[in-house]
């Protein structure tokens, strides 16, 4: 504008400013009200807090405790299996003297190794997440973003439900289900179109394994991580999803920058409360994996995890050392999982380090 | 260039709360169109008609006719086209958390695909310089996230997010309410400037500043466009009274 600034006039009559605040006019009796007197008669409450205070501390040290009489425990009672095979336990293979057949675990041969149980578990967990992230994530932008209101209850709750079947019934479903569906179709296909790959080898035929384990494992993940990853998303302020729009982005555009980049620590988090619970899970993978102590490149093959194994084997144990070995197989799962989870955590780091973080 | 933007009997609904009613006004291509009315008239729901923010609320509906240029963004395009012609900053400042300060000014750029490297340094600096927002990142434009500047050095960026695209309008909302003097000043020698390229629809509380920087200025209030003119006709000799006593702070 080229010409002057048009002259503003300004209200001088404005009324001064009240002062508030500036002390109760009425005047203060000399004798105290009945609220004050009341108040004044409950003490400093010193004892009560501090009562307070050694009970939570007391709440708290009680789970240390539990998961240190467990580590007591499993230490201690496979203490033999330890003495025995050290650190080989963990990955050694063993040739038999008399049949010259190698193997990774020998009851009779009082022969013991924990490896195909750790590969198992790590192969199917992260075969399971391999499936149910992507699954659960599409489930969560679906149900926060893009699904119609009255349809999302309904089916956040179906997704949830998931959770509450007990993990024997999902085995009984794979079993009678799944594995036939496997054995007949899916497997064929894999075996026929990725075969050359090695990862899927027609040596198997009964369908069970770790395709077979990994899918059941995914489905039983997918409701803890979709859960949590809608959590975060929805509370992605929806300042950020208008920020992304006004700069012309498309829905799935908005949905990438301005939501899924903003929950991405949660995101990640979910994933590895889902990992731990597929690292653990124990029935409905006993019902499904094959239960071999084998170590095959082949996600079809029979295999065990250190949780199925543990299941099959505790209660009819040949011997002190078997027994002994199984214990520390638990152990090295117990071991595993804080792994895990440590690993998870400098992901994490790795993810959000490198960029900025949140506001300091 | 900018475009003009012509708005016919625009209404605006929040649920059952009718927000805007039988708006229209015809804002001039390169130029400045400061909107003033006290606290909860409209004025941000009115900006966000025009890039079809509006309905991005899910309780929110909108009726009548706003033209960018030849365009009825109601019935000739989608909002994605709309809104990368139309620039906005928002009342509140929302950089991205997760983002450095040159990802949060590069956002729009990439988004759209652009990734010659030597030219997003390039608009980047432009535009953070063009915010006033330079001089105090540039050590640390990929150090930094966009939510650890204050909440003044966060508008500015959202700001330069803005200009990154190099819209055609650019509506600004309260652009100036968390700023200092200095940095107000700054935004409204910008916002000067930006005259000669684009349309520019700026919302304020302050009228000194509605007086800098508009050629016309639109009087709201309750929903309704009381009055709209040049801002030195509003400012020297309103036509209605209820502008008057608004402007001399007689109001209500
Ligand atoms: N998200 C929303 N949901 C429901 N009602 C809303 C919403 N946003 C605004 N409103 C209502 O719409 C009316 C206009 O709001 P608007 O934000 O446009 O006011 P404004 O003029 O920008 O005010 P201010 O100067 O305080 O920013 C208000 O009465 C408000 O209650
Ligand atoms: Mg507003």
């Amino acid at each position: 504008m080229s010409a002057a600034p048009p002259e503003i006039r300004v209200n001088t009559e404005m009324a001064a400013p009240q002062q508030a605040g500036s002390g109760d006019p009425a005047a203060k009796s000399a004798e105290p009200s009945e609220v004050r007197k009341y108040l004044l008669s409950r003490g400093n409450s010193a004892f009560g807090d501090r009562a307070f205070h050694v009970l939570m501390v007391l709440c708290s040290l009680t789970i240390f405790g539990i998961v240190a009489l467990i580590v007591w425990q499993l230490v201690l009672r496979s203490q033999m299996s330890w003495h025995a095979f050290g650190l080989k336990f963990f990955f050694q293979r063993f040739t038999d003297p008399d049949t010259h057949r190698s193997s990774f675990w020998d009851p009779i041969g009082q022969q013991f190794s924990a490896l195909p149980f750790i590969f198992g578990t790590l192969v199917s967990s992260f075969l399971a997440l391999l499936l149910a992230v992507p699954l659960a994530v599409g489930t969560a932008v679906f149900l926060t973003e893009m699904c119609p209101k009255i349809l999302r209850g309904p089916l956040a709750f179906l997704t949830e439900l998931l959770a509450a079947i007990p993990s024997v019934i999902y085995g009984l479903w794979a079993v009678f289900i799944l594995i036939p569906q496997l054995r007949e179709h899916v497997n064929p296909f894999l075996i026929s179109k990725f075969g050359w790959s090695g990862l899927f080898d027609d040596t198997n035929p009964t369908g069970l394994g770790f395709v077979a384990s990994g899918i059941i494992l995914a489905i039983m993940i997918l409701p803890i991580i979709s859960s949590l990853t809608r959590e975060v998303m929805t509370a992605v302020p929806h300042s950020q999803r208008e920020a992304v729009l006004a700069l012309g982005a498309t829905r799935w555009e908005m949905i990438r920058m301005g939501v899924l980049r903003n929950a991405r620590i949660g995101i990640v988090g979910a994933v590895i409360l889902g990992l731990g619970r597929a690292l653990g899970e124990t029935m409905a993978v006993t019902m499904v994996i094959g239960n071999s102590a084998e170590i095959h490149k082949s996600l079809l093959s029979n295999g065990a995890s250190m949780a199925s194994v543990i299941a099959n084997e505790f209660a009819e144990a040949v011997g002190d050392m078997h027994l002994s070995a199984l214990i520390e197989i638990g152990l090295a799962l117990f071991l595993v999982t804080i792994v895990v989870n440590a690993l998870a955590r400098v992901l994490v780091w790795a993810v959000t380090g490198g960029a900025p973080r949140q506001a300091h | 260039m900018g475009v003009g933007i012509e708005v016919q009997n625009l209404n605006a609904w929040y649920g059952s709360n009718h927000t805007l009613q039988d708006i229209c006004l015809n804002i001039s291509a390169n130029q400045a169109t400061a909107l003033i009315g006290p606290s909860g008239c409209g004025k941000s729901t009115f900006v966000r008609c025009i890039n079809r923010m509006h309905e991005t609320n899910p309780i929110a509906r909108v009726t009548g006719t706003v033209r960018i240029g030849d365009v009825d963004i109601y019935k000739d395009a989608k909002p994605v086209e709309i809104r990368r012609r139309v620039g906005m900053v928002f009342q509140r400042p929302n950089p991205f958390p997760t983002m450095s300060i040159y990802d949060n000014v590069a956002a729009g750029l990439k988004l759209n695909g652009y990734s010659n490297r030597r030219a997003l340094d390039e608009i980047v600096e432009k535009s953070l310089r063009n915010s006033a927002l330079w001089d105090e990142v540039k050590d640390d434009l990929r150090k930094k996230s966009g939510a650890s500047l204050s909440g003044g050095q966060q508008q500015r960026l959202c700001i330069a997010r803005a200009l990154a695209v190099d819209p055609e309008v650019l509506l600004m909302d309260e652009p100036a309410s968390a700023l200092d003097p200095v940095s107000t000043s700054k935004i409204e020698d910008l916002i000067f400037q930006l005259k000669a390229q684009y349309t520019i629809v700026i919302v304020t509380h302050n009228m000194q500043q509605a007086a800098r920087v508009a050629e016309q200025t639109g009087f709201f209030l309750n929903g309704r466009m009381v009055e709209f003119d040049t801002t030195h006709k509003i400012f020297t000799n309103p036509s209605d009274k209820r502008t008057e006593d608004y402007i001399t702070g007689r109001f209500g």
